[in-house]
């Protein structure tokens, strides 16, 4: 019964294993037909013509800029609402603020998609040329500031979680020596819990990164080396969606381009899960053993 | 007592303020996130409510030996472009079921195009000028209307915008998610108690636990480039289908068990283990009658959200083909098969008006769906939550 | 049972004391459950005066009613006054933050915070504007670890987390950090009951040191203590002042049968 029960939790390894060899296989083909130099250097992605290129560079923009907006919506947002909910909020607003919260988590990104899409990008474009100002109807505004909401709850919820577990006596004993309630939430609370907050960051990164139907729907599928927030851009996600949906057979360059990026999106999403991860350890650990 | 105040600080009115700008900052981002939702809803709602009433005309058919063999004679020519093009297909068949009505000219309802819908309700359309006087003529009779939209709630889906259904990828999503289900759930309990009650504390564990944490946080997409290779290209299973579907959310959703079952069952205090081996039983009899049973809510809660989050799930089903067009109702796991969120995807990349207002009203059930699941995991969350 | 009643110089008891804080009919509330019942107490300056009493007699409460740390717990209600310097601290027009700035806290468990040594002791005075970053703040430091007797063991560390320090260093960290604010009333809740005996003797020693300069409440659950560096003892039961003296005569010669049981170890 005992090897049953281990079997089944091998699966979860077989899981990880098989991901890293499905889109490695794949991804070594692909390099194979273009260097992995040029592939992380080179700024033209020409997959359709004859002497294709395939350099990610304008990708990994696109991917780092939308990235960027979400976190400039997701983190103040995020982190302020879970010091209001650790710190102020009596249990009654809690109780009804934190299932808010988690309808935000649980709305389907092709949902958050389609709102970038259809609702927000006009939007924005609109308001630009209000200003004379001219906005694509992809940009990568629209896109990255939805991005940014559905990544609010994921900052807030694992935050929030960390900042009430900071032990009650620090805040005590910086209020005794007559320190007002935010003097002692900003120089004592949050430097405790930073740890904490930075993997919850770190969570948000990754998942901003790894985002795929908010890009596809709002976001363009034109690799575009440019650093204005209104310009259409491209993500890793998008083009591996393009790449395998497409109608080109499934050995062409093309379609192994897919697995290539697959594959710096695995290990780069890896990395952010695995320092999250310790980080959070680390803190739990911390605070458990705390002092004596 | 005398007026002087020994506690009075100058310097303390700017830090109060300090103070109260901090709450209300704090207080903002929470107001922030309740108005999005808010402005979300109210958004999809006043897109989505008009989806459930779609608009039908009132005109003379001609069912005659002529009609039926080339069904655009059977309207006059004045209202044959209001119709729909799924009238003028299904009239032919809808004639030979039912003899009856040949030879007869009457008066009845039928769907209108999908303009006409657009007309009615205000949206953006293409008709022409002529064709707006024709409809608000028949407007002012009462021979145009909008009614119940029984074949959103009927049908799968149709390249004709008024003849789109959301059914067949309801049904897609049930099949999916019961793969999903029965995969995903026995295996994600099994593994909870293996490393919960059995695993012994080391080294291998730890990286269990690091993998089950990092698997929870891959992204989605790269479950599907997974289950292409594993799935299709290695086992060969059809494309499309509900079984690759649900496989592919199956691993996925496999963490989040996993996380949620070990949390329920380190939540039964030791005393009831101790009591239960004090009683001479052995260590799977303690786990399967004892422990189990009390962490059982936790771990249903938990696989619930899980599973929403499974249902709401489209990367991994673009890149295994679950966005394929699907028209019936499939009634197999291997057949090709979409689910609610891939209709919704693909619905949304359609420029006719009549597809917005579909995707919009999908939308509503879809969210109507998780809502209710997350909602229930709340609920039994709080009803089981056991102070030990 | 003996009291080893303290031999190094007890302040005069005369006529000539001063008043530091002054409790009238003080009560306080736990939602529906009254914990305090009308406390009146005079504390004197520069003096030790220890509240002693079995748990939950109210003698922590009612040591966090004087400077309203008990604002802090949702539901608390405090009727009566606490009057220090001629003012009751309850008032209106008092800010409770200022309260705190002028009566500092020790608790019982050690609670640095987790930053650095210096950080430790100078967070406070800066953002109480008692002294600016610079050579001022240094000096603050310097001087506050030295009347906590800490300055010899960690001038060499001052970058490193306190949290570092043992338990007993750290609550002398606790102390410094106190001092630090300049305030006049310290209160100490149990500080010694997690340290180790060679800990506890010398925040013991400490606290009677510190007495010079401010005037000391203590929460002790160790008679021997309270017998050993108190200039004062209060005697709490169920809420209410038994018995309150100078500690000499409450030990040896207590008044009321109930404080005569406590110390003697009848009950408690």
């Amino acid at each position: 019964m005992v090897w049953l029960l281990a079997g089944a939790t091998l699966i979860t390894t077989l899981t990880t294993v098989g991901i890293l060899f499905s889109i490695l296989f794949e991804a070594i083909e692909f390099f194979k037909v273009e260097s992995f130099w040029y592939f992380i250097t080179g700024t033209e992605w020409t997959p359709g013509v004859s002497d294709a290129k395939f350099g990610a560079v304008p990708i990994f923009t696109g991917t780092i800029i939308i990235t960027l907006i979400a976190l400039i919506v997701a983190v103040p947002i995020g982190i302020n609402i879970a010091i209001y909910l650790s710190e102020y909020a009596s249990g009654r607003v809690r109780d009804i603020a934190k299932p808010i919260i988690e309808t935000l988590a649980g709305i389907p990104t092709v949902v958050y998609g389609f709102f970038a899409a259809i609702t927000l990008a006009p939007f924005i474009v609109n308001v630009c040329a209000s200003f004379g100002v001219e906005a694509s109807f992809n940009n990568a505004l629209a896109s990255g500031v939805v991005m940014g909401i559905m990544i609010v709850p994921i900052i807030a919820s694992l935050s929030d979680d960390v900042i009430s577990s900071v032990p009650d006596h620090m805040r005590k004993g910086s209020l005794a020596l007559g320190m007002t309630k935010s003097e002692t939430i900003k120089f004592i609370v949050l430097p405790a819990a930073l740890p904490g907050i930075i993997s919850a960051v770190l969570l948000g990164i990754s998942r901003a990164i790894g985002e795929t139907m908010i890009v596809v729907m709002a976001a363009g599928l034109r690799p575009n080396l440019s650093f204005n927030p209104l310009d259409d851009m491209t993500t890793v996600t998008v083009k591996i969606v393009e790449a395998l949906t497409g109608d080109s057979s499934f050995d062409s360059p093309e379609t192994l381009s897919a697995f290539a990026l697959g594959l710096v999106l695995f290990v780069l999403t890896l990395l952010l899960n695995i320092v999250s991860v310790m980080m959070i350890r680390k803190f739990k650990e911390k605070y458990k053993s705390s002092n004596l | 007592m005398s007026t002087h105040n020994p506690f009075f600080d100058p310097t303390l009115k700017k830090r109060h303020l300090a103070d109260k700008i901090f709450k209300f900052v704090a207080l903002s981002a929470l107001l922030i996130a309740v108005s999005f939702l808010v402005i979300f809803f109210t958004d999809i709602i006043s897109k989505g409510l008009p989806s459930y009433k779609q608009a039908y005309v009132n005109l003379p058919v001609t069912y005659n030996k002529d009609t039926v063999a080339d069904s655009s004679y059977a309207i006059d020519e004045e209202h044959y472009e209001l119709v729909s093009r799924a009238w003028y297909r299904d009239m032919p068949m809808y004639a030979t079921a039912h003899p009856e009505v040949m030879n007869k000219t009457t008066k009845e309802w039928v769907l209108a195009d999908d303009e006409v819908d657009q007309y009615l309700k205000g949206h953006a359309h293409t008709l022409t000028d002529e064709q707006k006087v024709v409809v608000d003529k028949m407007i002012k009779e009462g021979s145009v209307e909008l009614q119940f939209n029984s074949i959103f709630f009927s049908t799968g889906d149709s390249k004709i915008p008024e003849n789109s259904g959301f059914l067949s990828s309801v049904v897609g999503s049930i099949l999916t998610i019961f793969i999903c289900i029965a995969f995903a759930f026995p295996i994600g309990v099994m593994s909870a108690i293996y490393l919960e009650e059995f695993a012994k504390q080391g080294k291998v564990s730890t990286f269990l636990e690091i993998n089950i944490n990092n698997l929870a946080a891959v992204p989605s997409i790269l479950f599907g480039l997974l289950g292409l290779a594993i799935f299709i290209n290695l086992f060969g299973m059809p494309r499309s289908s509900a079984l690759v579907g649900g496989l592919t959310l199956g691993l996925m959703t496999l963490p989040v068990i996993i996380v949620a079952g070990r949390t329920a069952l380190r939540s039964v205090p030791a005393s009831i283990r101790q009591a239960a081996y004090g009683l001479g039983l052995t260590k799977w009899q303690v786990v399967k009658d004892h422990v189990l049973p009390l962490g059982m809510p936790g771990i249903l809660t938990g696989s619930i959200i899980g599973i929403a989050r499974a249902m709401g799930e489209t990367a991994p089903l673009i890149i295994v083909g679950m966005i394929a067009f699907i028209p019936d109702i499939p009634t197999s796991f291997t057949q090709a098969s979409t689910v609610m969120p891939a209709q919704i995807f693909t619905w949304a990349g359609m420029p006719e008006g009549a597809y917005v207002e579909r995707v919009s009203g999908a939308i509503m059930i879809l969210l109507g769906v998780l809502l209710t699941m997350n909602a229930l995991a709340i609920y039994f969350r709080k009803k089981y939550e056991i102070k030990w | 049972m003996k009291f080893d009643i303290k031999t190094k110089a007890r302040t005069p008891i005369n006529a000539n004391r001063q008043i530091k804080v002054q409790s009238e009919d003080l009560k306080l509330w736990y939602g529906q459950k009254q914990a305090l019942f009308g406390i009146s107490m005079d504390i004197y300056k520069n003096s030790i005066t220890a509240l002693i009493g079995p748990s939950g007699c109210g003698k922590s409460t009612f040591l966090r009613c004087l400077n309203r740390m008990n604002d802090l717990i949702t539901g608390v209600n405090v009727d009566g006054k606490v009057i220090i310097d001629g003012k009751n601290i309850y008032d209106r027009d008092v800010d409770e933050v200022s309260v705190r700035k002028k009566i500092g806290m020790v608790f019982q468990q050690p609670n640095p915070f987790p930053k650095s040594i210096y950080e430790n002791v100078s967070y406070a005075p800066i953002k109480h504007g008692i002294v600016k970053k610079g050579s001022d703040c240094d000096e603050l430091v310097e001087n506050s670890l030295k009347s906590a007797g800490l300055w010899n063991e960690v001038k060499d560390i001052l970058k490193n987390p306190g949290t570092g320090l043992s338990g007993g260093q750290q609550q002398r960290l606790c102390i410094a950090r106190t001092i630090a604010v300049k305030p006049e009333v310290i209160l100490m809740d149990e500080p010694t009951s997690a340290l180790d005996p060679i800990s506890t003797e010398k925040i013991e020693e400490l606290m009677i040191e510190l007495r010079k300069d401010f005037t000391i409440i203590t929460v002790t659950h160790n008679m021997q203590q309270a017998a050993r560096v108190s200039d004062y003892t209060a005697f709490f039961h169920l809420g209410k002042l038994i018995e309150y003296a100078d500690t000499e005569s409450i030990f040896v010669n207590p008044k009321i049968k109930q404080t005569e049981d406590y110390i003697t170890g009848r009950f408690g």
